[in-house]
């Protein structure tokens, strides 16, 4: 059971061979039984989720149920869930209860999915190997000595092992797509603006966009459903009809021209890594499609583009967390400067420290221009880069990750070479597109590698498309690390 | 040495909304304390600001009112500071775009001169909380309430040459943002707050001085004083040779001072930059066009039209158009009044009615005499149904509310006599009764002849019509 899609799961509680109680109750018992290896999980809502599959139950029983109701997900624990803990992975917010939900929360509510509990991620997102957490790392499932990616390496993990069916992510530089590329399954990052960020707890405002973590591109279309739209309390989510993401899954795609920029295809890339893309290619080929070489010259310029913006914009969002009116705060402040002092050193981990203070230089007078201004113009290059390469081609093809999971602790002392592993995702940030990853080989040792696929703004549809004709002649997607595969 | 004084002014205004700049909460004043700061005020996580439309279009309508440029585009951005009071750690504020660009207001000076003074910019904010540090004891509470209320900053160019233009501007400010109601800008609820950069420099000079900055003041005379305070500080200084140093200062009003605050409190680098979570606000030809639409006629325009229209003297004309209300009060009373003119009309406004309402601590809009009641009772001086005098009694019975103009004449009796027959027998009557002051009267000592028009009326109590009753004394005494 655990091993179906969305789809397969639907398709179960509406022809009523399972109810969602039943279902609810697997995965639950599969968290039981599987997490204390993972550690995907911060809470579990065991007796929240009960309750919301019953009502489930009962929607379905008397005919009023969506396509959704009674699926039993998980979310990173950055979007806030009214009455349940939202730690976003930090000991600053380890004692908030969010007051009130997060749009996509609310949304899920509204449509009857039910949830089983808030996934682990790095602190405030900030992270690509999970290790930041204040909970601890989460192990990548197909091999426990390593990392599962980050920062939603907590929902991938989940996804991977099958404890959840489908999860949330959020992808500031990659947090969505490099641990779903590191662990098998299928990741969407939306346009910029697609997916409201109200209630999901802001690391780089102008970056951060939610997305649907799952198995397949099908399911992933199924809950970006739910998850798109134009909000009106998030002035920067755009009011654009939201197409129906299933309906166009099964487009031939005949004639696609698919894009490879030759600056990802540049040296230091790992030998299983370029094995992998090249065979996708094939496939792709076999599909119909053709491939273009295109150029993104500025490339080379994203990553430090995107460690200006990501940080200044952080040193701002984090501001709040004073211990003053909600979060950690300090035992027995001598006065204010104390209390402020001590509750942000206290609360906050060393990357999120690091990331203020990289985010407070850069805004600070006499070094803005140089670095804030001059970043915000790399931005504008790389979103012309891929506005110029769109004129030719229709989604474009990428790696995910330079290799694929590394050891746990391997690059904790040394936060270039971390930050380098979102080489190939930073720039879809920067730029606002749509990038999903999709499972598409194994390494040598046996762990999983993505490969990207980058549309163009809006072009939700396209991509999933891609990758849908993609799953249909391949099964990585399928695959699940046998350890946690006992039992059913 | 001569010194000239250089003063800037900021004034933050606080617009006239129902809710919040970047939330629903309503920005009423007085509640109990937090009750008005919903988790977007207290800068929960994830929560964002959604921009208040109606913010944007008071600012727009402040910045047509002082004809201003207002740019098609503006940007919000982030000050980033720590206070208590500020719960986002950052105060969304306008830095290099904002909503108004330069503009300038015209104030009248007391010798009857005209001085433009450049409005370099206004731009919109939020408001933060308020720290209070009286109530507990060893701790400090912090009230949201007034967090996130829209302000309207508005920084002139240091134009301002003495206190005495200094105050004219902050009233001439203070009258318009009231006149084209996007603020209330009651002084006493911070509503409309003031922070003053004041220099000296050689008389002749250029360049220049370096200036100190009064922060949030919220009285004209805390600022007249705190001004004064300041010229004889830096003039002081300066004579002896001494420089005054760019800080920050504050005026305490129980010592008469001004004293500069901690520099932990004002050693800020403010980091600005554009918030991310808010679009550039476009403000299109159209919509600036609605809301030239909706400004009211301005009380310069005003006070010139009165003067005009109205041939009222430049005192009454000011005084008519200081305040909307007066205005309207006047030109409503002037509608009803019949044949009296807006002279007469102009003189009971700024005579009887301010007055009584000045007694009882009342403005125009609920005035116990309506404008319309006024202009009746005035009308019926004007036909001579009763004389000014009588008019002031029957004022007072309108005032206590036993009715209109019309009903307390009657009632009361009080219609005038006009009666040449009647008012003559009362004059023979006067005069054979007075033989003493009549004899006087001829032998040369005019001034009785006042004495005479004194006893008709009070023999008539008051309702004998003045004119007849000096033409008939004028012509049986024989001048």
């Amino acid at each position: 059971m655990h091993d179906k899609t969305l789809a397969e799961l639907s398709a179960a509680l509406h022809g009523k061979t399972i109810s969602s109680v039943e279902l609810t109750q697997h995965y639950l018992d599969r968290i039981k039984k599987y997490d204390n290896d993972i550690n995907a999980f911060i809470t579990v809502t065991e007796e929240h989720a009960l309750k919301q599959a019953a009502d489930a139950d009962k929607a379905i029983a008397s005919g009023k149920a969506g396509p959704l109701t009674g699926i039993p997900i998980a979310e990173k624990d950055i979007f806030c869930t009214q009455g349940i803990k939202t730690s976003c992975g930090s000991k600053m917010l380890d004692n908030f209860i969010a007051p009130y939900n997060a749009t996509v929360s609310e949304n899920f509510n509204q449509n009857g999915l039910v949830l089983l509990g808030k996934t682990n991620m790095d602190e405030f997102a900030m992270g690509s190997s999970n290790e930041t957490s204040y909970y601890g790392p989460v192990k990548n499932p197909w091999d426990l000595a390593r990392i599962p990616g980050g920062s939603s390496g907590g929902s991938a993990a989940a996804v991977a092992a099958r404890l959840a069916p489908a999860t949330t992510g959020t992808d500031t530089g990659g947090s969505i797509r490099q641990p779903a590329a590191l662990t098998g399954i299928t990741g969407l990052k939306p346009t910029y603006g697609r997916v409201s960020r109200y209630g999901m707890i802001a690391f780089a405002s102008s970056l951060d966009q939610g997305g649907p973590m799952t198995q397949t591109a099908e399911d992933a279309a199924m809950l970006l459903q739910y998850m798109a739209g134009h909000d009106p309390k998030d002035s920067t989510s755009i009011d654009k009809e939201v197409p129906d993401y299933s309906a166009t899954l099964n487009d031939n795609i005949q004639g696609l021209k698919i894009g490879l920029p030759e600056e990802y295809f540049q040296g230091g890339l790992d030998a299983d890594v370029e094995k992998t893309v090249q065979a996708a290619i094939k496939t792709f080929e076999s599909l119909g499609a053709t491939m273009v070489s295109i150029k993104l010259p500025h490339t080379d310029l994203a990553t430090s583009a995107y460690y200006v913006i990501a940080p200044a914009e952080c040193s701002s969002n984090l501001a709040r967390y004073d211990g003053i009116r909600f979060g950690h705060r300090c035992e027995n402040p001598k006065d204010l400067e104390d209390l402020y002092k001590r509750s942000r050193s206290e609360g906050f981990g060393e990357e999120v420290k690091r990331r203020i203070l990289i985010g407070t230089y850069a805004l600070s007078s006499g070094y803005y221009d140089a670095y804030y201004i001059k970043a915000q113009r790399v931005r504008r290059l790389i979103r012309d880069d891929f506005k110029a390469a769109f004129q030719n081609v229709d989604v474009i093809l990428t790696p995910v990750t330079p290799t694929p999971a590394f050891k746990l602790g391997e690059k904790t002392t040394d936060p270039i070479s971390m930050y380098l592993s979102d080489i190939f995702t930073i720039a879809t940030n920067l730029a606002g597109l749509p990038g999903i990853s999709i499972p598409a080989g194994f390494s040598s040792s046996q762990l999983p590698i993505g490969v990207q696929l980058i549309g163009d703004l809006f072009a939700e549809s396209k991509i999933l498309n891609v990758a849908h004709q993609y799953q249909k002649v391949t099964d990585w997607h399928r695959q699940s690390p046998t350890q946690f595969n006992g039992g059913e | 040495m001569e010194w000239e004084t250089v003063i800037g002014l900021e004034v933050h205004t606080q617009l006239a909304t129902q809710s919040k700049i970047f939330s629903g909460a309503s920005t009423h004043f007085g509640a109990e304390p937090n009750t008005q700061a919903c988790t977007i005020d207290l800068g929960m996580p994830g929560v964002l600001p959604v921009l208040n439309a109606e913010a944007v279009k008071l600012a727009v309508k402040f910045g047509l009112s002082i004809n201003a440029e207002v740019p098609s585009r503006s940007v919000f951005a982030r000050k980033n500071y720590f206070y208590p009071d500020l719960p986002k750690g950052y105060q969304i504020s306008q830095f290099e775009l904002p909503i108004v660009s330069t503009g300038h207001l015209d104030i009248m000076l007391e010798d009857g001169s005209k001085k433009r003074i450049g409005v370099t910019r206004a731009h919109l904010e939020e408001d933060a909380g308020k720290s209070l540090h009286e109530e507990l004891k060893g701790a400090s509470c912090v009230d949201l309430n007034r967090a996130g209320t829209p302000l309207l900053e508005i920084v002139s160019e240091p134009d301002m040459r003495s206190i005495e233009e200094a105050i004219a501007y902050l009233k001439t400010l203070h009258q318009l943002v009231r006149y084209i109601g996007i603020s209330d800008a009651n002084m006493q609820e911070g509503s409309f707050r003031c922070d003053v950069n004041i220099s000296l420099r050689p008389k002749g000079e250029e360049k220049l001085g370096t200036r100190a900055e009064i922060k949030n003041m919220n009285s004209f005379r805390f600022i007249e004083r705190a001004l004064a305070f300041e010229i004889d500080r830096q003039a002081e200084i300066l004579e002896n040779g001494g420089t005054v140093h760019q800080e920050t200062r504050q005026y305490d009003a129980d010592k008469d001072i001004t004293r500069p605050m901690r520099s932990k409190e004002e050693a800020h680098d403010y980091r600005y930059f554009p918030d991310p979570d808010l679009l550039p606000v476009e403000v299109t030809k159209d919509f600036i066009e609605n809301v030239r639409k909706s400004l009211p006629e301005l009380p310069w325009e005003k006070r010139e039209r009165f003067k005009k229209e109205y041939q009222l003297s430049d005192y009454d004309a000011n005084f008519l158009a200081t305040q909307i209300q007066t205005a309207d009060y006047f030109e409503a009373a002037i509608k009803s009044a019949g044949g009296a003119s807006p002279k007469i009309v102009a003189n009971w406004v700024a005579g009887e009615v301010s007055a009584g309402l000045n007694k009882v601590e009342k403005d125009f809009t609920d005035c116990p005499v309506s404008a319309d009641a006024l202009g009746q009772l005035l009308a019926r001086v004007a036909d001579s149904t009763i004389s000014n005098n009588i008019a002031k009694q029957v004022f007072e019975a309108m005032w206590k509310g036993e009715g209109s103009a019309d009903e307390i004449i009657e009632k009361k009796g009080l219609k005038q006599i006009t009666d040449t027959g009647a008012i003559e027998s009362m004059v023979d009557e006067v005069i054979a009764a007075n033989p003493q002051q009549l004899e006087q009267y001829r032998a040369g000592k005019d001034k009785l002849f006042g004495y005479f028009v004194g006893q008709v009326m009070k023999a008539t109590k008051g309702k004998a019509n003045p004119e007849q009753v000096n033409a008939l004394l004028k012509k049986k005494l024989g001048n």
